[in-house]
């Protein structure tokens, strides 16, 4: 029975990826929330490409400036704009009933992003925008049919369709070469954006690493504390054992 | 120690480290209870030091700053009226400081300020904690026939000087309030912050 | 006489105090081959403890209102020194909470502890289990989240069902023509005042009625039976010490896992906090799945099963009096059960076979609650709600015909 219970409990992990729910099939990526470099320029880039529309209202300044290792000066230089004080929330001047009318939905706030749609979700969103002239801002996005917001990285990424186009399905086992097909639906690079592949999907990822830490700032420390606590348990295991042992020598 | 067939000194001791460990573990539960009650990050931040810049303030004038919830007055003294100051001195309750808790070192004279021709003060009444209102001119009023300007309380008739020190006769028992404060340049005082707490 | 001794006789003259540690403590005598499965009585009840603990310090720095409810949550997540600790400490202490609680009911059902004389005691653990539905489903609500908010819409409008009263009762439990501020309000008091206190009056008369017949155990045997001289079972150990200091091995035990969770795993894989619930609740906006927390799964699965419109019956009607039918059939499981014997361990092979298969069911229903109602899953459901039944209906026939071997006088070992 014991070792039903431990099957079952041991399966279970199984069960959470039915939870997700999407369909689309996203791309991976790596977070990484102990490179501080990613995360800073993950901020820069949210600052300077987002923080138009999109506020992250609950996160603070100075919480970010601290754990990305930002001295509160150059925080307040290169992140922050106007008069805001270091202190305050991460909140956007663009009123919501403003931007509704002006963009029809309001731009979310994006503190919370990560933890609602998975760093993958994100990662493979900003990479997904496509021209669309059918759509107000020209452009739509493979993972969000019909999303409201512009393509705001192709100046970096440059500008991407959808169509025909050669996709790499595997290798000549002789000669390591790629062996491509024709496939539909495929997104690829009209024109060339400031950076290359590469470079996008390295600022895209540092973009994503910067909204999980985002997401939940407190995460790399409750995993320390959480190892201590799970220390401390362990060793007071032992006196607690041997006391229960003791009073039950009585017992026969 | 076993004559019932048991090792009391064993059970003493396990009972005595099970007791520790557990008193360790109840501390370590408390802490997180405890520690929320200390001041948030939204106490923190509204309790930060606040700026002013002081270059356009007219002689005599004054202007108000918040910080951590209070009205402090900043107001740019004219040379006659920092000459006045001394000559209070047989009208008030404490003319020289010797409450040590309503300013701090730096500002631990005459002018009660680092610099005689800028106050700053709290505009909380030491009686009640009503504002104070600024009465700059030196002319004859209902609470005072020989005002020489200061700071006067409406609630119930404290009388302060353009220091902020308090005039016998005044319901309120001590001078106003000094917060901490210190320059960063010429035209830019900082609240909440001096050499002790920046 | 010491000083304590003088003292503890001065407030035993005003107070039964030492009086009451000995009946319920030091000379209650419990049996001593508890096993794995007598633990989770105590982690209930430091779940209890817990979440009314971190409840009331989460209620301090929380905004029971439409507007400033989600963004309190994250002040408390982000703002409150270690706010996010007490936050992790409830989210999954109420899913600790339910995993004990199964458990502890599971035990129950292995060991036949609702028989006779531990009826009332089945009762009222099932009235604290309906209670804590009420509790978990009311918490859930607060943090104002896309699920708190559809999740009430859902489960308040079941209630429509109910023909003539139903649509002023929707009304009346919503205070408003829509899941408002006014809603969460209510089911702010009721959830942080109200239902703790019912719950705290229900334990104790749950463990007043233990103690008045006496805990069972993994063989059924009564212990009463076999005295000493002295009045004392035989096969009965004193619970304090025996048992606070083995209880205190399964809670070091217990906190681990449960530590290793809150620290490492606080989502719970995306069921103890549910990703739709990180984004603010949004009235014109329906999430793609919704779904009551994990724990509510088995009886939400039921709720979906019945698919059937009949002429006075409607569908949505049907699968509220079927949920309603599987929690209630629990009430009465004393009286289903006709065997002589308490335990499954001297009962027959086709009812512990029938018990193995209600449990996994039970979990099949469990998880399926929280997958969309189609397709595979729904027959699944479907067939599930039929097993969930059937063991209850079929539990006096075979409970009284079935042969069982004979149960020892005294405790085996």
């Amino acid at each position: 029975m014991k070792k039903l219970i431990a099957i079952l409990f041991a399966i279970m992990p199984a069960f959470a990826f039915a939870a997700g729910g999407s369909n689309i099939p996203l791309d991976h990526m790596k977070v990484d929330l102990e490179d501080k470099a990613s995360l800073q320029r993950g901020a820069q880039l949210f600052t300077n490409y987002c923080m138009g529309c999109h506020s992250t209202k609950f996160a603070r300044y100075n919480r970010v400036a601290k754990d990305l290792g930002i001295p509160a000066d150059l925080m307040e230089e290169n992140l922050i704009f106007a008069e805001t004080k270091i202190g305050n929330l991460m909140e956007i001047a663009m009123r919501p009933e403003d931007s509704k009318k002006w963009f029809g939905a309001t731009p979310p706030d994006l503190t919370l992003v990560a933890r609602v749609r998975g760093a993958d979700w994100v990662y493979t969103y900003l990479r997904s925008f496509y021209e669309d002239p059918m759509r107000p801002y020209g452009v739509n996005n493979t993972v969000f049919k019909d999303v409201g917001m512009p393509h705001v990285l192709e100046g970096l990424q440059g500008r991407q369709v959808k169509g025909t186009a050669p996709v790499v399905v595997g290798y000549d086992p002789l000669t390591a070469q790629e062996i491509t097909e024709e496939k539909d639906g495929v997104l690829y690079l009209a024109e060339e954006g400031e950076l290359n592949a590469k470079e996008f999907d390295r600022a895209v990822t540092d973009l994503t690493n910067f909204l999980v830490y985002m997401g939940e700032p407190i995460a790399m420390d409750r995993k320390e504390i959480g190892f201590w606590v799970l220390l401390f348990l362990a060793i007071l295991f032992i006196p607690v054992y041997y006391l229960n042992r003791e009073y039950w020598r009585d017992i026969h | 120690m076993s004559n019932d067939g048991v090792n009391h000194g064993r059970r003493r001791f396990l009972i005595a480290t099970t007791s520790v460990g557990g008193g360790i573990g109840a501390v370590g539960v408390a802490v997180p209870f405890v520690k929320s009650w200390t001041p948030s990050e939204k106490a923190k931040a509204a309790g930060a030091p606040a700026k002013a810049d002081i270059s356009k303030i007219e002689p005599g004038a004054m202007i108000t700053v918040a910080w951590r919830g209070k009205p402090v007055y900043i107001v740019r003294r004219t040379d006659e009226s920092i000459a006045l100051l001394d000559s209070l001195n047989d009208r008030l309750k404490d003319p020289a400081n010797d409450n040590k808790d309503q300013q701090p070192a730096y500002a631990d004279n005459v002018a009660r300020s680092r610099k005689p021709e800028v106050a700053v003060i709290e505009g909380v009444c030491t009686h009640l904690g009503c504002a104070p209102k600024y009465h700059p001119e030196v002319k004859p009023e209902p609470f005072d026939t020989e005002w020489k300007g200061g700071f006067f309380c409406p609630c119930h008739g404290s009388r302060f000087d353009l220091a902020g020190r308090v005039f016998s006769g005044s319901p309120a028992a001590a001078n106003l309030k000094v917060p901490p404060h210190s320059y960063l340049d010429e035209n830019t005082l900082i609240i909440g912050v001096d050499e002790e707490n920046s | 006489m010491s000083k304590f001794q003088a003292f503890m006789d001065w407030v035993d003259h005003r107070l039964p105090v030492t009086v009451t540690f000995e009946k319920h403590m030091s000379k209650y005598y419990a049996p001593k081959n508890f096993n794995f499965w007598y633990f989770f009585g105590v982690f209930s009840m430091l779940m209890l403890a817990n979440q009314i603990l971190t409840g009331v310090w989460l209620t301090m720095s929380y905004t029971p209102t439409a507007e400033g409810a989600f963004a309190s949550v994250e002040y408390i997540m982000r703002d409150v020194q270690l706010g996010w600790l007490i936050r992790y400490m409830h989210s999954t202490g109420a899913s600790f909470f339910f995993i004990v609680v199964y458990m502890h009911m599971f035990r129950g059902l292995m060991y036949g502890s609702y028989q006779k004389p531990r009826e009332l005691i089945w009762i009222f653990g099932m009235f604290i289990y309906l209670m804590l539905m009420a509790e978990a489903f009311m918490g859930y609500v607060l943090p104002w989240g896309q699920m708190s908010y559809w999740g009430a819409q859902v489960i308040i409008s079941l209630f429509g069902a109910i023909p003539v009263i139903g649509g002023d009762l929707v009304e009346w439990i919503r205070g408003d023509f829509l899941i408002s501020g006014i809603t969460l309000n209510r089911f702010f008091a009721l959830h942080v005042i109200a239902l703790p206190l019912v719950i705290v009056a229900l334990v104790v008369l749950h463990i007043l009625a233990l103690h008045e017949v006496g805990s069972n155990n993994p063989d059924g045997i009564d212990i009463k039976k076999h005295k000493d001289e002295e009045g004392r079972p035989l096969d009965g150990v004193p619970f304090h010490p025996y048992y606070t200091v083995h209880d205190l091995v399964g809670i070091v035990v217990f906190l681990f896992v449960f530590c290793a969770v809150l620290f490492f795993a606080p989502e719970g894989g995306g069921y103890f906090l549910e990703k739709p619930n990180f984004e603010e609740a949004n009235g014109l906006k329906t999430p793609e799945h919704i779904a009551p927390v994990w724990y509510f799964g088995a009886f939400y699965t039921i709720l979906r099963a019945w698919t059937i419109d009949l002429p006075f019956l409607s569908s949505q009607l049907g699968g509220v009096i079927l949920m309603g039918a599987a929690i209630a059939i629990l009430f009465v499981l004393p009286w289903l059960d006709r065997s002589p014997v308490r335990s499954w361990r001297y009962k027959g092979w086709i009812t512990r076979i029938n018990l193995v298969i209600f449990s996994l069911f039970f979990i099949l229903l469990t998880w399926l609650g929280t997958q969309p109602a189609s397709g595979l899953y729904q027959i699944l459901g479907q067939v599930g709600t039929f097993v969930y039944f059937a063991w209850f209906i079929t539990l006096p026939i075979i409970s009284s015909k079935e042969k069982t071997k004979p149960v020892p006088e005294r405790v085996p070992g």
